[in-house]
């Protein structure tokens, strides 16, 4: 009888400087078109990884609908290099702990954009859902419209790394929680007159960093205890203008930058203490 | 304020042996010992004293006896000694009292009411020291069934890391714990062949070099992660609890955070370190999947990924879950499992023991037929190797030390890690401190450690007849219960002794 062979198949996994050596097979300037129609997640996700390792730079991904994690496994090669144009509605984690990548959304996304993104750009030319920028510790995420609940906990930053976030509508509750850096900017329903249906509440609970500037008024009982309120000093109002202008730059809005920049309509939410428990606790 | 608390401990000096050396007052961190030079002679500061032992240890001459406090107030079973100083201090602050460690009350212990079997006659013993022992253990979820093509077995891919011993080190945060500390658990991980973990305090590059003993922590502050973070290590961990403290974040005070600290959790120094109660990203199982399958895209599909709760009354239900949401490894960490701060109040009334819940979270898997989707770590108050070979003979696959790990550098399980005045130079950020552990002889005790009770396993082993760990996985025909009901033996699924 003959023995049984037994092939353990393991994937061991070929460092990236092997992999970069493979031959170039896209080009780096091109714009490579991807259909995801019916492609499942991982499909998606390891294809743009497998071409960026072959040289790929560029990608246009049409059809997109619910696929999650786009841009996640992006490490390891050029990934400041690499652009993404999402057409459609990615699902959830857009971006998780992207480092890197700029990614343009021509829709809306789904919750937790941007989740412990450490750096790179996301660009969302519609409304996102609940939970943006969780924990991010670096890059920028610009939104056009509004934004759902508990966006831009617990953010933070380190020396240089300052995360962003500019969003062009309104903002649901918990928003800014537990904040630890990096700083979120709410323009307020500018291009819809429309007031918004409900005020949001709990904003910056357990603040003990960064700053949140919002265009219009905030009344004392929508925020947290350890939130303080002020209007943005001078250096911060050129903060608030660069990035603005970059709002309304990434969605055609210059037009209606005058309009927008308005300084006393500003209002800076902050931490009034880097120890908000230091009292808690009996020694 | 002038206190109103009795000192717990006193400070017993012999006159006669002491030579006014001056050891104590400098290995002192709690500033119990000064020197009065006039009349040369070391005097106390009791109510300080924490009964480290730090110095009746290290003083030359043993001159030092630290005991418990004579000082009583009058006996009453209801309000012990302990419930009238805590109240007290209370009055006198109006805090939350913070408090190290595992719960220290006197719950069953269930490990000390099972005992083990042998083999006599009717299967022979094995001599560990004659005959090979297996100890290998290989975490991450096992095929459903073998498939067979062309003649050839064919094996899934599931990632996987390999244990030489079924012991890793429990996640304490480089933070938590003093960097010597932290580098000899990864040291002594990587000597021994098994795992330490990061907590959640971050993973100084330096030590990256020990990633493939390395299992790197994703809890709900996400400090000091990034895609090498992930892609450095072995496995990831997301930890949702721990069992010091269920249901609650974790809290760094700003004191502890240093220079390096600050650059290792990316943080701003000074600044506390919140971990939020929940990971705001996940309010339900599918939501866990969510990051869990994050993680795995992140580091394509090439790691295990382990989620760790802490033993709660429907551990099973919420680890059936866990498995579900695509976890390879599940954590569960008992009411006795340690911490460096935590209320007391949480520390010492919530959560169950592991060795109940561990049983139970094992059969409830095994009846819904995903036993085998997820290897099992249980956690929280392991004192020695006859507790681990219980576990594993209840159903884990391997185990997560802490506590124990840290007595090997030296603690004495005085219970004030929070203070970061740790005198054994294991909780502190004190440069001066942190020197009393030395990275070399720290890894050779951890080492010591696990070499020791890998022997006394593979002793249990051949004691039962048995030559692999494997299959003491979940035979708990091995077991025999003691001094236990009904209800308990049904729970931890053994019979009673003489059964």
């Amino acid at each position: 009888m003959n023995p049984v062979v037994i092939t353990v198949k393991t994937k061991e996994p070929a460092t990236f400087a092997e992999k970069l050596k493979k031959k170039v097979a896209y080009s780096p300037a091109k714009w490579h078109q991807i259909d995801a129609a019916g492609v499942h997640y991982k499909d998606l996700n390891r294809k743009i990884r497998a071409m960026a390792e072959k040289g790929a730079r560029k990608f246009e991904i049409r059809n997109v609908f619910g696929q999650r994690y786009i841009g996640t496994n992006l490490w390891g090669i050029e990934r400041e290099k690499i652009k993404i144009r999402i057409h459609g509605t990615p699902g959830s984690d857009l971006g998780a702990l992207l480092d890197g990548p700029a990614i343009d959304v021509f829709g809306n996304v789904q919750d937790a954009t941007g989740n412990t993104m450490n750096g790179g750009k996301i660009i969302i030319h519609g409304s996102a859902g609940d939970v943006l920028g969780y924990s991010m510790r670096g890059g920028e995420i610009y939104v056009r419209g509004n934004v759902g609940y508990r966006v831009g906990i617990h953010m933070k930053e380190y020396e240089a790394k300052v995360p962003t976030i500019v969003i062009g509508g309104t903002v649901q509750d918990f928003f800014g929680e537990y904040m630890a850096g990096g700083r979120i900017i709410v323009l307020n329903k500018f291009f819809e007159d429309n007031p918004p249906q409900r005020l949001s509440y709990f904003i910056g609970t357990g603040m003990h960093g960064g700053t949140i500037y919002i265009r219009g008024e905030v009344e004392i009982n929508q925020v947290g205890a350890e939130v303080g309120m002020t209007e943005p000093a001078d250096d911060e109002w050129k903060i608030i203008e660069r990035y603005v202008h970059r709002y309304c730059k990434a969605f055609g809005f210059e037009s209606r930058q005058a309009k927008l920049l308005k300084r006393e309509k500003f209002i800076k939410l902050y931490a009034k203490s880097s120890r908000p428990y230091g009292m808690l606790y009996a020694y | 304020m002038r206190t109103a608390l009795l000192p717990e401990f006193s400070v017993v000096r012999d006159e006669n042996r002491c030579i006014q050396c001056r050891v104590c007052e400098r290995q002192c961190s709690f500033d119990v010992y000064s020197y009065d030079a006039g009349n040369n002679l070391m005097v106390h500061r009791e109510e300080n004293c924490v009964a480290c032992q730090r110095c009746s240890v290290l003083c030359p001459t043993n001159a030092l006896v630290i005991k418990m406090n004579d000082y009583t107030y009058r006996p009453n079973a209801n309000w012990t000694r302990e419930s009238i100083s805590d109240l007290k201090k209370q009055a006198e602050t109006g805090g939350v009292l913070l408090t190290g460690m595992g719960c220290d009350k006197p719950l069953k212990n269930y490990w000390d009411h099972i005992l083990l079997n042998a083999s006599q006659v009717t299967n022979p013993s094995i001599d560990p020291l004659r005959e090979p022992m297996e100890l290998r253990t290989r975490l991450g979820r096992k095929a459903d069934h073998l498939e067979i093509r062309n003649g050839n077995l064919e094996v899934p891919d599931y990632p996987y890391v390999d244990l030489s011993t079924p012991i890793m080190f429990g996640a304490m945060s480089y933070g938590a714990i003093s960097y010597n500390c932290f580098k000899s658990l990864a040291q002594a991980a990587h000597e021994v062949g098994t795992m330490f973990n990061t907590g959640e305090g971050g993973w100084p590059r330096e030590l990256r070099k020990f990633g493939t003993n390395t299992i790197v922590q994703c809890a709900s502050g996400r400090f000091g992660l990034d895609l090498e973070y992930f892609n450095d290590a072995a496995m990831v961990e997301i930890k949702i609890g721990q069992g010091a403290k269920p249901g609650i974040g974790g809290h760094l005070p700003g004191e502890k955070v240093s220079a390096h600290i600050s650059q290792t959790r990316m943080i701003p120094m000074g600044s506390d370190a919140i971990s939020p109660a929940p990971h705001h990203d996940i309010y339900s199982i599918e939501d866990l999947q969510m990051l869990v399958h994050a993680l795995k895209e992140a580091t394509d599909y090439r790691k295990p990924v382990s989620v760790k709760i802490s033993a709660v009354h429907n551990a099973p239900a919420i680890a059936s879950g866990m498995v579900r949401a695509g976890a390879d490894i599940i954590v569960i960490d008992g009411v006795r499992g340690g911490t460096g701060a935590a209320p007391k109040i949480l520390r010492d009334n919530v959560g169950l023991p592991i060795e109940l819940a561990l049983a139970a979270v094992d059969t409830r898997l095994r009846e819904e037929g995903i036993r085998n989707w997820a290897s099992l770590v249980c956690s929280g108050g392991i004192r020695n190797s006859s507790d681990i070979f219980k576990a594993i003979a209840l159903g884990a696959d391997a185990v997560y030390i802490g506590t124990a790990a840290l007595m090997a550098l030296g603690c004495t399980v005085c219970q004030k890690c929070y203070t970061g005045k740790c005198a054994w130079g294991i909780t502190t950020q004190d440069p001066y401190l942190s020197k009393r552990v030395n990275p070399e002889i720290g890894t050779q005790a951890l080492v010591n450690l696990l070499r020791a009770w890998s022997l006394e396993i593979k002793e249990m082993l051949g004691c039962a007849g048995i030559n692999s760990i494997e299959s003491v996985r979940g035979n708990r025909l091995q077991l025999r219960g003691i001094g236990l009901e009904d209800w308990e033996l049904g729970v931890l699924g053994i019979r009673g002794a003489g059964q």
